[in-house]
């Protein structure tokens, strides 16, 4: 099958945007974005649909199996993993832009870097040792999963990059560590959560279904929400 | 002044964690941030000899283990630091809330290749990534003390050395292309070399091995680089090879293959102590003849049928998962056609055991180190060495360095890289492809001389191409160097197996393969390794 993918690129972040088209054929059903990118990479001299050379387009990826959340853009006007999109699930037609809510660097690249401070900000990481109740296992197993890959972020109606508001990357990292701390360590990052995320999440829960690990969003929150706002114990 | 630690992988958080701990300040410069490390991708789990399950295990037992699986070539006095000090790692990776699988507060342990007794702790099929949130944390932590600063979007260019002495490090945000450089010892953690491999590997796109190229480049000593690990069960998914964990076979998975139109579980039959949990180049070897016999097919499958519902829930969820959406076919019921693909670098920095490279204040920890592995890795043991052998490196660095502890030094802008720069140190696709083909007919998984001798001489030709960008040319002469390791090694061991010298030779090769250049020629030699009794 013939794919016309269009691409939002620009060589520097202050130049305005435009869209560039190529052409990947393919029968492998298991092929995805990310397929598409590095095969259009490889050629040295590559043209668009006009004819044009075209520069290498530039993105982020690093696993190419949907573990390591570089490859995040949006696909079809949806956020998610180009090496986890398949084409012949996008039609025909297919949109590569990058994600909206971070700084802008070139063409499909972004800086997420505000991802790592607002995990700063948060106070991701242990104070004290681990509890180790067998009853918050899934949960930290679970929220140990999250990819850092701002899906959710780019969802969300309350988060922007500048904002004071985390959003769910930082509140999934958050999670765990409330859950594993002690109440004595853990009171600066009760604050923290209460301050930085649960008071600006609007709990509509829009970012549910996005994210590409398939984290529990539901359950982490009502476990972190409980230790941390509610002031609840954890029981064995 | 800072120490630069180069990479945010298991063994670059560790290094940094253990000098902030001590109090020195650590410039932390990645080409990636931890979360896109190759280390996330690890799955099977961590070697320990913990004994939580009753078997009588000792640390004595792994550093037996890891030499024999190693073929006698690792260093003994590194290994037994590796070994000894596995439990106490393990436990204070369950004090910092990783989610390991536990019970009872305590490590649960799962059997892996090349071992007897159960000594794996785990995560599901997921401990990379697991225990890479918790180091995360642990590096936050001081990086929100002010202890760690952050370089993540950077790639070093240069370390430099000069009269053998490491002086600092040069890199680039590859955001904006602004330079800098960074005075004071290094260590480097940048992983494996698999980016000589693309699309061939299990690993990482970003880890080229174009570093390591500089540095060979440079002088810095290399060592044991002919010795590659095929891990035996990957399959093929666009783009590289996806790896089917060891944990699969650890959990009861079994290999076989249609012998007259029945299943042949051949590893069973041939080794019957180890059977399927035979060291990996023992596998992935038999693998290789079993589907060139006349009597059988030409697939190899993964049975993992037998595994118990418990199992696959409690403790494979994830591989399930993942084989379900990438094949097509779900292990509980299916069999899945499975193949060798590489996996690991046994060669790499040359290293002493507690981690300096030949450059004085260099230091390298991690895949990219070669000691502790020897012939061939025990899977589970990768991990390990990264993140202990990430700490020592640390402590070596701090002992040697003089340092006024409270005065730190920023990395110092020195420019913008240009166009020019950055197109000499690009490896075009095409080039890539076909270095790695060279290499492939020469170091497989069965090796001889006339492959690898016509290998070398393709080499040399390509090499003498007159488009050829800096990169590419350092990468050819990184791959000569491989294939000049194998084809002087003349005998057979762990990963490297010839057919023209197929057995061991203790007296000439139970040595060090060293590899450096002087005067612009590859030079290979081998070294003694201290005697071992098991
Ligand atoms: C699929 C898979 C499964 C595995 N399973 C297991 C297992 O179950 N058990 C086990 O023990 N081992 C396992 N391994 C091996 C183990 O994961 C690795 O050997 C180990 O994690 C390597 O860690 P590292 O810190 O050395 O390197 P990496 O995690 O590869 O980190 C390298 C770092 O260096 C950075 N870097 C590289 N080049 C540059 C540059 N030029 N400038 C700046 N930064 C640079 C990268 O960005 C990265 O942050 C597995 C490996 C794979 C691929
Ligand atoms: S629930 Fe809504 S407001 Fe809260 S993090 Fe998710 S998308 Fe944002
Ligand atoms: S919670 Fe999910 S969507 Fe959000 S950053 Fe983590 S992995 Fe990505
Ligand atoms: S490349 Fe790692 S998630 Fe897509």
């Amino acid at each position: 099958m013939r794919f016309l993918i269009d691409i939002e690129r620009r060589r520097d972040p202050k130049d305005k945007p435009y869209i560039q088209s190529f052409i990947y054929e393919t029968e492998d059903r298991g092929h995805t974005v990310a397929t598409a990118l590095t095969w259009l990479n490889s050629i040295r001299d590559l043209k668009d649909t006009e004819g044009n050379s075209a520069e290498p387009i530039e993105w982020d990826r690093n696993c190419l199996q949907k573990k390591c959340g570089a490859c995040a853009m949006v696909i079809n006007g949806k956020p998610g993993l180009a090496c986890d999109k398949r084409l012949f699930d996008l039609g025909a037609r297919i949109t590569l832009s990058p994600l909206k809510k971070f700084p802008k660097v070139r063409d499909l690249l972004v800086d997420r870097s505000i991802m790592e401070k607002n995990l700063v900000k948060m106070r991701v990481w242990m104070e004290g040792n681990a509890s180790h109740y067998e009853s918050v296992k899934d949960i930290t197993y679970d929220a140990s999963r999250c990819l850092q890959c701002g899906c959710c972020l780019e969802i969300c109606p309350n988060f922007y990059d500048e904002g004071d508001f985390t959003g769910m990357a930082a509140a999934v990292g958050a999670s765990r560590v409330l859950m594993e701390m002690g109440r004595e360590e853990g009171r600066e990052a009760y604050r923290t959560y209460e301050r930085s995320f649960y008071k600006g999440c609007g709990k509509s829960l829009a970012c549910r279904n996005i994210c590409p690990a398939k984290i529990d969003i539901d359950r982490t929150l009502s476990g972190s929400n409980a230790v941390a706002v509610w002031k609840r114990h954890i029981k064995k | 002044m800072a120490i630069n630690v180069i990479g945010a992988g298991l063994a670059g958080l560790s290094a940094a964690s253990t000098l902030a701990e001590t109090g020195v300040f650590v410039n932390l410069i990645s080409l990636k941030s931890p979360y896109r490390a190759q280390s996330v991708l690890a799955e099977g789990g961590i070697n320990a000899a913990l004994d939580t399950m009753g078997e009588g295990d000792a640390p004595a037992e792994h550093f037996a283990d890891t030499i024999r699986g190693g073929v006698f070539l690792s260093d003994p006095d590194a290994v037994r630091g590796l070994t000894d000090n596995a439990p106490h790692i393990v436990e204070k990776l369950l004090e910092m809330g990783t989610a390991l699988n536990t019970k009872d507060g305590k490590a649960v342990l799962r059997n892996f290749g090349g071992q007897k007794k159960k000594r794996t702790a785990f995560s599901k099929s997921s401990t990379g990534k697991i225990i890479m949130t918790g180091l995360t944390d642990l590096a936050r932590k001081y990086e929100a003390g002010g202890l760690i600063k952050t370089f993540f979007h950077h790639q070093v260019t240069h370390i430099d050395i000069q009269d053998k002495k490491c002086k600092g490090v040069r890199f680039f945000d590859v955001y904006t292309n602004k330079e800098y450089y960074s005075p004071g010892p290094v260590i480097l953690a940048i992983g494996g070399y698999n980016g000589i491999f693309p699309e061939m590997t299990t690993g990482t796109v970003y880890n080229t091995g174009d570093l390591l190229a500089d540095l060979f480049d440079e002088g810095l000593v290399l060592s044991n680089l002919e010795f590659i690990q095929y891990h035996p069960t990957t399959v093929g998914i666009p783009g590289k090879r996806l790896l089917i964990s060891e944990a699969a076979r650890g959990e009861g998975g079994r290999l076989f293959i249609y012998k007259d139109g029945t299943p042949w579980y051949f590893m069973e039959e041939l080794y019957p102590d180890l059977k399927n949990l035979s060291p990996r180049d023992v596998i992935s070897r038999e693998m290789t003849k079993a589907v060139s016999r006349d009597d059988t097919g030409d697939t190899v499958y993964l049975d993992l049928t037998g595994i118990s519902p418990d199992t696959w829930k409690g403790k494979l969820s994830d591989l399930r998962e993942e084989v379900i959406y990438y094949m097509d076919l779900d292990p509980v019921k299916d069999h899945i056609p499975v193949t060798p693909g590489i996996h690991f670098f046994m060669g790499g920095i040359y290293v002493d055991k507690d981690h300096r490279t030949s450059a004085e204040g260099l230091y390298a920890a991690g895949e990219c180190a070669s000691q502790y592995h020897g012939a061939n890795r025990l899977g589970g043991n990768s991990m390990l060495g990264a993140i202990y052998g990430g700490s020592v490196a640390a402590g070596a660095a701090i002992r040697d360095a003089v340092m006024e502890k409270d005065i730190k030094t920023d990395p110092e802008e020195t420019g913008i890289v240009g166009k020019e720069f950055l197109s000499e140190r690009k490896v075009n696709a095409d080039t890539a492809f076909l270095i790695r083909d060279i290499l492939l007919s020469g170091l497989g998984i069965i090796r001889n001389k006339e492959d690898m001798e016509e290998a070398l001489g393709r080499l040399s030709e390509l090499f003498q191409r007159e488009d050829l960008t800096g990169a590419e040319k350092k990468r050819i002469q990184l791959g000569r160097a491989m294939l000049l390791c194998a084809l002087l090694r003349k005998e057979s061991r762990g990963a490297h197996f010839r057919t023209d010298h197929p057995e061991r030779n203790d007296e000439d090769f139970r040595k060090t393969t060293v590899a450096r250049i002087t005067d612009g020629s590859i030079d290979i030699s081998f070294e003694d390794i201290k005697e071992v009794m098991l």
